[in-house]
């Protein structure tokens, strides 16, 4: 039994229109996703903007109202529960994407990281503070900072305050929606090198949320990739970037920028080669709708949206 | 006539802040070539955008001093008037976010044909043919449909097509790119990347790519620079630059990459923070706080650009025996903070 185990998720925003705001249509950010994680392994989510990634990450937290599916997280429901019952949102803590707009301006750090705390336990004032200064200690913050405010932090030690937050009530999943972003590239290797580092020490699983292959192929174990709130492949770090079936996979493998500049031309030509297939096959890989069809397992650690006529 | 399009010497953008100006720019030197791409790379906050601004001329209140040579005429003390004729006609710039960057409340071709209107005299239709042939040329489908949209009717790569079409308007001689697909998805930005490079071939521009994804570096320029605290410490061909790089902070950058290393391996981090503006270190070797291991007689006392072999620039001589520690790594990982 996974750890963490999403069923056939459905997320369907409703578009209201017409003079008495009647639901006209649904928008269908994630359609028929289903995953399972591991305890202590780290599962990626890709995909490009509006691919409804963001969006099932938000519905394990309980953040958008699930549609259709199964969310069940260490062998119990917790798709639609309510009142004390929702005191698994404790053990499943997000990190934001943005560190400037995830931290209130006007809070001190004390108060930022506490507030979790607050909720969920009861301690004293002084009982708070201790713990508040050894959770930034563990993120390699000083127990000083504890009265700054957040302009007073650089991007990397801001996103380090949001990871505080999110580990302050001792979480066992974290999802990170894009947490390295909007961060430069040796910040970036902080944080990243941090994240590792806290998941070996507090047996985390992660979420991880982002659309730079890159940084997904060096933090996961798993990866699901989506399109238009379905999968068209899921399966091991390396069965998808070492054999990705689906074009849509292939194209974004494609993408990735080369670092060897003696590439170039290689690189130039299979990208060229890639983006023809990717033409000539779009209507192959995706129904009359350009919808990924349902996934087909092909080995153990590999599944793919295959054209189902084949 | 020389090969030689943009010249800049002693370049030094000041910001106001209080009372005392602050360089962000400090005695840059850069030459840029015709047909060819040169990437200035580094940090936010390290004076790449500042730079490009400074030879734009878009700074509103900073102080500029030193020499930007276009095409040998010195633009940095030129009239507004004489400034605009060049700008968007035989220099132009592509900005990073292609939202703001673009007006919402006007259509798609009367913008891009506000430039043409502004430096050529072209009558109303043949403005409408140039505009449409410019969609085409960047590779909007349905030029026509697209004349009479609005910004927030296009995608974000479309938006940064339309940024490109503008630019090109003109046939530049001098393109700037900050950033240009910080913005975009991976697929939209190996295309757009494609598509200046296609534009470069067809029009024989310069090309300054200001970027901080050392991915893009690779796959675009044939020179960089590399900047720290508002100095070049590095520069040279791509090919050196990614195979026998000399200045720490170059390989710093280059550790630092997820792809640097094997999957779940520790990334190389750079110890400490860049520091902000007013705090800047002006004297000595500005780096060296980041690489406190290395001792103080490896620095020179006024670091310069020494030319290690032709073409390749490193500063600073801490360069020679530099070494990432062993012993630093568990401190590094988890970066002083």
């Amino acid at each position: 039994m996974a750890f963490l185990e999403i069923k056939d998720l459905k997320v369907h925003f409703p578009i209201k229109g017409g003079i008495f705001g009647r639901t006209v249509d649904h928008i269908k950010a994630v359609d028929g996703v289903s995953l399972a994680v591991e305890k202590g392994m780290t599962y990626g989510l890709v995909g490009e903007s509006g691919s409804g990634k963001t969006t099932t990450g938000r519905a394990v937290l309980g953040l958008n109202k699930v549609t259709d599916g199964k969310i069940i997280y260490n062998g119990r429901d917790i798709t639609s529960l309510r009142g004390s019952k929702l005191d698994y949102r404790k053990d499943i803590q997000m990190i934001f994407q943005d560190p400037y707009s995830s931290l209130n301006p006007k809070k001190r750090v004390l108060d930022i990281v506490s507030e979790p705390l607050k909720n969920y336990e009861k301690l004293s004032r002084q009982e708070i503070k201790k713990r508040v200064q050894e959770l930034l200690e563990l993120v390699g913050l000083s127990p000083e900072s504890i009265v700054k405010y957040p302009h007073q932090f650089s991007g990397g030690q801001r996103q380090r305050i949001g990871v505080a937050r999110a580990i302050a009530l001792k979480p066992k999943i974290i999802i990170a929606d894009e947490p390295v972003s909007a961060l430069d590239v040796s910040v970036q290797a902080q944080v990243l090198n941090f994240m590792q580092d806290i998941q070996s020490e507090l047996d985390l699983t992660y979420i991880f949320i982002s659309h730079d292959l890159g940084v997904i192929k060096h933090m996961c174990d798993h990866i699901g990739i989506m399109y238009r709130g379905r999968y068209v492949e899921e399966g091991t770090t390396e069965a998808i970037f070492n054999d990705p079936q689906h074009i849509y996979t292939k194209r974004l493998v494609a993408a990735i920028p080369d670092i060897n500049p003696r590439n170039r031309e290689k690189q130039l030509h299979f990208r060229q080669e890639v983006e023809t297939e990717y033409e000539q096959s779009y209507n192959d890989y995706f129904d009359e709708d350009g919808l990924a069809f349902q996934l087909q397992t092909i080995s153990d650690k590999h599944s793919v949206a295959l054209p189902e006529r084949s | 006539m020389s090969n030689e399009l943009l010249q800049i010497k002693n370049l030094k953008t000041s910001f106001r802040i209080g009372d005392d100006y602050y360089a962000a720019v400090d005695d840059v030197h850069l030459t840029l070539n015709k047909n060819e791409t040169l990437a200035i790379v580094g940090e936010s906050g390290c004076g790449k955008s500042a730079l490009a601004f400074s030879v734009m001329g878009l700074h509103n209140r900073a102080k500029i001093e030193g020499n930007i040579l276009f095409k040998d005429q010195d633009i940095v003390n030129i009239s507004s008037n004489n400034l605009n004729k060049l700008r968007g006609k035989d220099m132009a710039m592509i900005f990073q976010d292609p939202l703001t960057a673009l007006n919402p409340l006007m259509m798609i071709g009367d913008q891009i044909g506000e430039t043409i209107f502004l430096h050529d005299n072209l009558t109303k239709d043949q403005r409408k043919a140039k505009v449409i042939d410019l969609l085409n040329k960047v590779g909007i489908p349905r030029a026509e449909h697209t004349y009479t949209q609005y910004p927030h009717e296009l995608s974000g790569g479309m938006r940064q097509r339309v940024i490109i079409a503008m630019a090109i308007a003109n046939d530049p001689e001098l393109l700037i790119a900050d950033e240009p697909t910080t913005a975009l998805d991976a697929t939209i930005q190996s295309q757009i990347l494609g598509l200046i490079n296609e534009l470069k071939q067809d029009m024989h521009a310069g090309i300054i790519l200001i970027t901080h994804d050392l991915g893009v570096v690779a796959e675009m320029a044939d020179r960089v620079a590399v900047m720290y605290a508002g100095e070049i410490v590095e520069i040279t061909d791509v090919l050196t630059l990614f195979e026998d790089p000399l200045h720490p902070y170059t390989k710093s950058l280059l550790n630092s990459m997820p792809t640097s290393v094997q999957a779940k391996e520790k990334l190389h981090v750079i110890q400490g923070i860049v520091p902000s503006l007013q705090h800047l270190p002006r004297t000595g070797c500005r780096f060296s706080a980041r690489i406190p291991w290395v001792p103080e007689s490896e620095h020179e006392e006024h670091p310069q650009l020494h030319e290690v072999r032709p073409g390749h620039f490193v500063r600073c001589t801490c360069y020679k025996s530099f070494e990432f520690p062993e012993a630093h790594k568990e401190e590094q990982r988890h970066g002083i903070s």
